[in-house]
């Protein structure tokens, strides 16, 4: 008999267990080919065999040798649960299922003295979320007529950019009695109302990233839809810096700084403005955790963009250098806005949080004007690597905060000048349409959504723990790698194509929402046509609440 | 739903001919109630023009409360006129004791103020009255302003001619200029203020249809002004407008239409004075009405104009004779007021303008 090693890692201490039928496998080889986390792998196992070949019992032992697939129990090649194995075995031999006595945050940080990482999933709190206690209630019937979302045009666009009061503007009656324009706003761009968020191309893999690319392209030039996107940090290939695609693209500046050298440098080629600047200082799934990019996935052509070695590159969780509200409105704003020569608006992404509301108070009163619009992202949102800690025990849900945002603008009759954009897990349950809608009922100008876009892309992670392994580099779905092999997993052109069919569906949504309240212009802070069935949520937003 | 008409004219008109012109579209309100603002006052008041007249509903110890203040603040009242009432019995009128129209002079401290400050004496006088009568519902004061008269109530139109003897044509309560509407029953509760036309600082409004964008309006108003306030009816977000975008930002009437119902972006952007559009759009989004309207108003020089929605889900009329212009939703009311005129000139006014009838009675379309 064995003797038993209780403190050896076993495969029941592991989040998943592979479930192996020996008796369909053919010994292909495909499961093992394919699983990148080399979570399982070929062993042998000795059988026996008890059998008779006389007439009567005459009990005999065959002892044989047999190949089979076997989990791994080792740390580092925990399986992730993705099911990629399942998804290519061709007789349904493997699956994995998941372990509810599992013992990995423990053992692992007891085997290794550090606790797990993960790609930005929110796998804590998974139960019903506060939008989907959230309808639209209030239909035009009678005395205003619904619109028909086929028939009628709708002009769903929203802003970015820093919006000044109308007593501010440059207006003047001539001789004529017309108005004219005497100097210059700040620059406004108006965009579909849902950006595409922030994933770098260093998180991403070039093929995803470029797929996103592409499908924003299609869908301006094509669609008639200004979708942006937003670059997140670490630069883009300078190809695209000095194409006329720049104008759809968002660039992203955050504390690692990475790829703003090649950007400035790009600078004098540019043929066209970017759609705008965003200076992240914060991010919803792991506030104050800064950016963490492993050095795995520091390949060649981010080591180009970026303009850095092959090392883990870490974003510090905070400008280094910038101490107060003031003085980066003064230092880093002001810069971005006069790079462009103020031709581009100048935005701030923050994470949602109890102090939300301050900093979005100071910058709507900044004197300069130079905030172009407040990217409020919350707790569901992100993709790249975090601790499970932060991911888990930190942030703030992002629905109340930008309601709160909203209404302290109200508050000071300020509303919309700085134009409110939200995250934070929209389209987590498949609908961004109606989350979008909700946000912007609520006071958001527009949202952005990141994590949805690599389900488009075919992602097999969810928020039940499954796969979170975007930030290994070995992302079986080709998305977050920036293996070559594993890229190659990932057909651009269909991601493209999903990207833009969810687009154009989405839109029609849109209107299906819009129709029904009588509105043809986006409901901005229209709380009124919002319901819930919740007491407490219907209280905390200042919505109706039914029964 | 709320039936509105405009009449303006050469001539002094009674406000009998507000009445026919509303009469015949009763199909269409449901004779909740009547009110009306008469500018470019004739008969009795043609003497003051210069001078306030205070247009006020109430109870005795709401007199009581209006000419202490008043007093107070200085007024020195020079003319008071109370309609003589017909309080038969039966009549649909909810009534109140006193119907008051009191002409003043200003302070004597404010003789050599420039128009502005009494303009912001009179909001502000009229404001204070309006709180000080709002305890205990003493009383309702709806304008306070030279050469205005207002007159609301709830019941049946013709009840309520009937009451304040509208329907007898005399020389002495007359306009040129009369803005009417036959409904008091608003989505929300009964209330005199909630009736349209609504007048502020010289300007009036009064609207057929429903505003969707009420509540972005209404906070988004809230911080503009301190006159902006009530809103008991969703309607009069559009007086607030109005007198946001000619008065206090000095913006021409052209760009009203642009504000309240702006140009989809797809055709904004082919204008050449598209940034300008923007800008305007960008700033006031808050202003946006997106909802099926047909507004009726008029600015302090009694311009009248009318426009309506983007998609003009809601109809308007404008007809004339040689002296006299209506407006009414329905052609109905036009055919009874002026008859003999030449009905194929009547203009429907479509989603895209604003009809535009200036002090010489010329009638001018323009386009947004
Ligand atoms: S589920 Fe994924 S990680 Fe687990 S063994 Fe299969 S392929 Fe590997
Ligand atoms: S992006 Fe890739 S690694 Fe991340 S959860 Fe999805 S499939 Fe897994």
């Amino acid at each position: 008999m064995e003797p038993v090693k209780i403190n050896d890692l076993a495969c029941n201490d592991l989040p998943w267990k592979i479930a192996y039928d020996p008796e369909r496998c053919t010994l292909c080889g495909s499961c093992i080919a394919a699983c990148t986390f080399d979570a399982i792998g070929p062993r042998m196992e000795r059988r026996r065999m008890i059998y008779s070949d006389s007439e009567t019992p005459d009990p005999k032992t065959l002892f044989s040798a047999r190949p089979v697939i076997d989990q791994q129990n080792v740390l580092k090649n925990y399986c992730r649960g993705c099911g990629v194995c399942e998804r290519v075995c061709p007789n349904s031999a493997i699956s994995a299922l998941r372990n509810p006595d599992s013992r990995f945050q423990v053992v692992h940080q007891c085997a290794t003295g550090t606790a797990p990482k993960r790609g930005g999933r929110n796998n804590l709190e998974v139960q019903s979320r506060t939008l989907d206690t959230l309808r639209v209630g209030r239909i035009s019937q009678m005395t205003d007529p619904s619109l028909d979302a086929q028939r009628h045009t709708f002009d769903c666009l929203a802003p970015l950019g820093r919006i000044l009061p109308a007593k501010s503007l440059p207006l003047q009656l001539n001789a004529e009695g017309q108005l004219t324009q005497g100097g210059s706003t700040p620059p406004v761009r108006w965009i579909y109302p849902v950006i595409i968020g922030d994933m770098s191309i260093g998180a991403l893999s070039w093929r995803m990233w470029e797929a996103i690319a592409m499908a924003v392209a299609y869908l301006n030039e094509e669609c008639g839809l200004p979708v942006r996107m937003c670059s997140g940090e670490g630069g883009m290939p300078v190809r695209l810096l000095k194409s006329r695609h720049l104008k759809y693209m968002i660039l992203q500046i955050a504390s690692g700084h990475f790829g703003w050298n090649r950007i400035i440098q790009a600078m004098p080629h540019m043929v066209e403005d970017p759609a705008g600047v965003l200076i992240k200082i914060g991010q919803g799934a792991k506030p104050g955790d800064g950016g963490l990019l492993m050095a795995a996935k520091v390949a060649e052509h981010i080591q180009a963009i970026r303009g850095v070695p092959k090392t883990d590159l870490l974003s510090p969780p905070n400008h280094q250098g910038l101490y107060s509200i003031e003085e980066s409105v003064q230092k880093m704003f002001l810069s971005f806005n006069a790079a462009f020569k103020f031709r581009v608006p100048v935005a701030i992404k923050v994470a949602a949080s109890a102090t939300s509301v301050s900093v979005f108070n100071n910058l709507v009163r900044d004197p300069y004007n130079i905030v172009g619009g407040f990217f409020l992202d919350g707790i569901d949102g992100g993709t790249g690597a975090a601790h499970d800690i932060s991911l888990d025990h930190t942030g703030h849900p992002s629905v109340s905060k930008l309601r709160d945002c909203y209404l302290a603008a109200v508050a000071q009759g300020r509303q919309g000048q700085i134009p409110l954009w939200a995250a934070g897990g929209l389209g987590k349950t498949g609908n961004l349409a109606a989350d979008a809608f909700k946000m912007i009922c609520l006071g958001a100008n527009g949202v952005f959504s990141g994590k949805l876009i690599l389900q488009m892309a075919g992602c097999l992670g969810n928020d039940l723990g499954r796969c979170n392994a975007c930030n290994t580099g070995l992302c079986p779905a080709g998305i977050t790698t920036q293996e070559p092999v594993l890229a190659r997993r990932l057909d651009p052109e269909r991601v493209a194509e999903n990207i833009v069919n969810y687009f154009l569906g989405m839109d029609m949504d849109l209107r299906k929402l819009m129709a029904p309240i009588g509105n043809s212009a986006l409901p901005v802070g229209r709380s009124d046509c919002l319901v819930s069935t919740d007491k407490a949520v219907a209280d905390r937003l200042q919505v109706q609440h039914v029964c | 739903m709320c039936r509105i008409g405009a009449l303006k004219s050469r001539h002094y008109l009674h406000p009998s001919k507000a009445l026919l012109l509303m009469q015949s579209q009763q199909k269409g309100h449901d004779n909740s109630g009547f009110a009306m603002v008469m500018q470019d006052l004739g008969g009795r008041f043609a003497d003051y023009k210069k001078l306030p007249t205070l247009s006020l509903a109430c109870t005795d110890k709401g007199l009581e409360i209006t000419r202490e203040l008043l007093r107070a603040t200085g007024f020195r009242r020079v003319q008071e006129w109370q309609p003589e009432v017909n309080p038969i019995p039966g009549l649909d009128i909810q009534a109140l004791a006193n119907y008051a129209f009191q002409t003043f002079d200003y302070p004597e401290s404010y003789r050599h103020a420039t128009d502005r400050e009494k303009e912001d004496l009179l909001t502000d006088t009229r404001l204070a009255l309006r709180a000080a009568l709002e305890p205990g519902e003493e009383g309702f004061v709806y304008s306070f302003w030279p050469d205005v008269i207002t007159l609301k109530e709830i019941g049946d139109p013709r009840a309520i001619g009937t009451y304040f003897n509208l329907w007898q044509e005399d020389e002495e309560f007359t306009a040129k200029l009369i803005t009417a509407q036959c409904r008091q029953n608003t989505n929300y509760e009964i209330v005199r203020y909630a009736a349209h036309p609504f007048f502020m600082q010289g300007y009036t409004a009064l609207a057929n249809g429903e505003n969707t964008f009420y509540q972005k309006n209404k906070e988004f108003q809230s911080n503009l002004h301190r006159g902006y306030i009530g809103f008991e009816s969703d309607s009069q977000c559009f007086l607030y407008t109005l007198h946001y975008l000619h008065r206090e930002l000095g913006w021409p009437l052209s760009t009203y239409k642009h504000v309240i119902t702006p140009l989809p972006f797809e055709d904004a952007v082919k204008r050449p004075d598209h940034e300008q559009l923007l800008v305007m759009r960008q700033s006031l989004a808050h202003l946006e009405i997106n909802g099926p309207n047909t507004i009726i108003g008029v600015l302090p020089d009694n311009t009248l104009f009318t426009c309506c929605d983007a998609k003009k889900l809601r109809p308007v009329v404008v007809g004339r004779d040689a002296d006299t212009v209506a407006i009414s939703s329905e052609v109905c009311g036009i055919n009874e007021v002026l008859p003999e005129r030449d009905w194929e000139a009547d203009i429907y006014p479509n989603e895209r303008e604003i009809v535009i009838i200036n002090d010489t009675l010329e009638v001018q379309r323009w386009n947004q």
